[in-house]
């Protein structure tokens, strides 16, 4: 799925799913990109982890959607995780201050740890 | 025009206490140490070239009251908070009291913060002056009247020498007010607020405090980008981070630093004054918040770039 300058796709972690989104998230896409969140956050069983390593922007538009998964996870018992910022991302989370309320990872695979462990959990 | 900042705090005045003056004597001593400040020039340099803002200086605490000066010999201003106690008197002290002024005071609303400084503004008492009161907010004269009451006030509003007269404007119609245009328009805020435009001889200021916008809303954004569409100087309402304005804080009726950047940079505008400081916010913190909403907008640009700055009481921009 895709707004006019973003695209995204979720992967199923077994636990977690995982959402990998790319490019600049803003008013023109942030109404999908909601959409997209709330999708993946009702096939997710216990935690939502996005990837935004491919996101070089995203407006307050982009983060009000990121807002509303973050509660609708919440309200659901699921944890929700942002992995693998940008720098320059990262920098727009701090102004915003989303550094604050969000949980942010350095990489999926420590969200992944965190939130949903045993991954693809078939015990032996 | 010139914009005269008189209150730039939101919600209540918030003066700075001795213990944080004196951290400031303490910080600025040390820092100058070896600087031999043994003049008032040398220190007056040094505080200057050394000093952020916050160490050498302080934001303010009077709530809102911002003058316009259109050039003419009218007075204009925007809302009554405390920092109107001050102005009156800069305004009396220019003129002595002997000589009648007419105010024109637009009003966003009747919030306590933005209209306490009524009472206590000197040319209501003078006989002979001239004071409109303009506001879109139908409940002015009603607030103004109330707060001039017993047992709140003791000094009634009927018992007021001057002229006072109460003019309502209708939002999105063009007033000659103090030889400028004036337009108001609707805000989401509780209980209502207004914005005011302000032209004048191909200049524009947009006044817009207590004002929140939502951020998925295309409609209204577009709404509030047309209204500042190409100013020279928007004054705008910055009182929560983004974060706070769209979770805990959310239907508060205030804005952020980052939406006003990104309604500014729609509009084509040319500078944005972040205003209504929230008072939990100490000096240093509003210098962190102006040099990241000045880091946003660089990282935002995409045409000609927009100057920011931060009100503080005593800031003067001439546009
Ligand atoms: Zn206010
Ligand atoms: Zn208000």
């Amino acid at each position: 799925m895709s707004g006019q300058s973003a695209s995204w796709s979720d992967k199923d972690l077994g636990n977690a799913v995982l959402l990998s989104a790319s490019g600049r998230i803003d008013l023109s896409n942030a109404e999908t990109f909601k959409d997209a969140l709330s999708n993946a956050l009702s096939k997710a069983k216990k935690a939502l982890i996005l990837d935004l390593s491919g996101v070089d922007y995203i407006s307050s538009a982009g983060l009000r959607a990121l807002m509303i998964a973050f509660k609708a996870g919440k309200a659901e018992g699921k944890a929700f995780g942002i992995a693998a910022l940008q720098p320059l991302l990262l920098e727009i989370f701090t102004i915003s201050r989303f550094n604050l309320v969000f949980p942010l990872f350095d990489t999926v695979p420590q969200a992944v740890e965190k939130l949903a462990p045993n991954v693809g959990g078939t015990a032996t | 025009m010139r914009v005269i900042f008189w209150g730039t705090r939101g919600s209540l005045p918030s003066p700075i206490n001795g213990h944080a003056v004196r951290r400031k004597i303490v910080n600025a001593l040390v820092r100058g140490a070896a600087a031999n400040l043994n003049t008032v020039a040398k220190a007056q340099a040094f505080c200057e070239r050394e000093l952020s803002f916050a160490e050498a200086s302080t934001y303010g605490g009077n709530s809102a009251c911002v003058q316009i000066d259109t050039g003419g010999p009218e007075y204009l201003v925007c809302d009554l908070g405390s920092g109107a106690r001050e102005f009156s008197i800069s305004a009396l002290a220019k003129h002595g009291s002997g000589k009648p002024q007419t105010y024109h005071v637009l009003v966003s609303h009747v919030h306590w913060d933005h209209i306490m400084g009524f009472p206590f503004f000197v040319p209501a008492f003078i006989p002979g002056n001239r004071i409109r009161l303009y506001s879109c907010h139908p409940k002015l004269e009603q607030a103004i009247r109330a707060q001039n009451k017993e047992p709140c006030f003791p000094v009634e509003f009927s018992a007021l020498a001057s002229t006072i007269e109460f003019v309502p404007l209708e939002p999105g119609k063009a007033y000659e007010i103090a030889g400028a245009t004036v337009t108001g328009m609707l805000q989401l805020h509780g209980n209502d607020s207004y914005g005011y435009r302000i032209e004048k001889d191909g200049k524009t200021v947009v006044y817009t405090t207590d004002s929140e916008h939502k951020p998925e809303d295309t409609a209204e954004m577009e709404r509030a980008a047309a209204f500042f569409r190409d100013a020279d100087l928007v004054i705008f309402d910055a009182m929560y981070s983004l974060a706070e304005s769209i979770s805990v804080k959310e239907d508060w009726g205030h804005s952020s630093n980052m939406l006003g950047v990104e309604l500014c940079q729609m509009a084509g505008a040319k500078q944005l004054c972040l205003f209504h400081h929230e008072p939990v916010n100490d000096d240093a913190r509003i210098d962190d918040i102006l040099a990241e909403t000045i880091r946003f907008e660089e990282i935002t640009r995409s045409g000609v770039p927009l100057k920011v700055c931060a009100a503080y009481d005593g800031l003067v921009i001439d546009v």
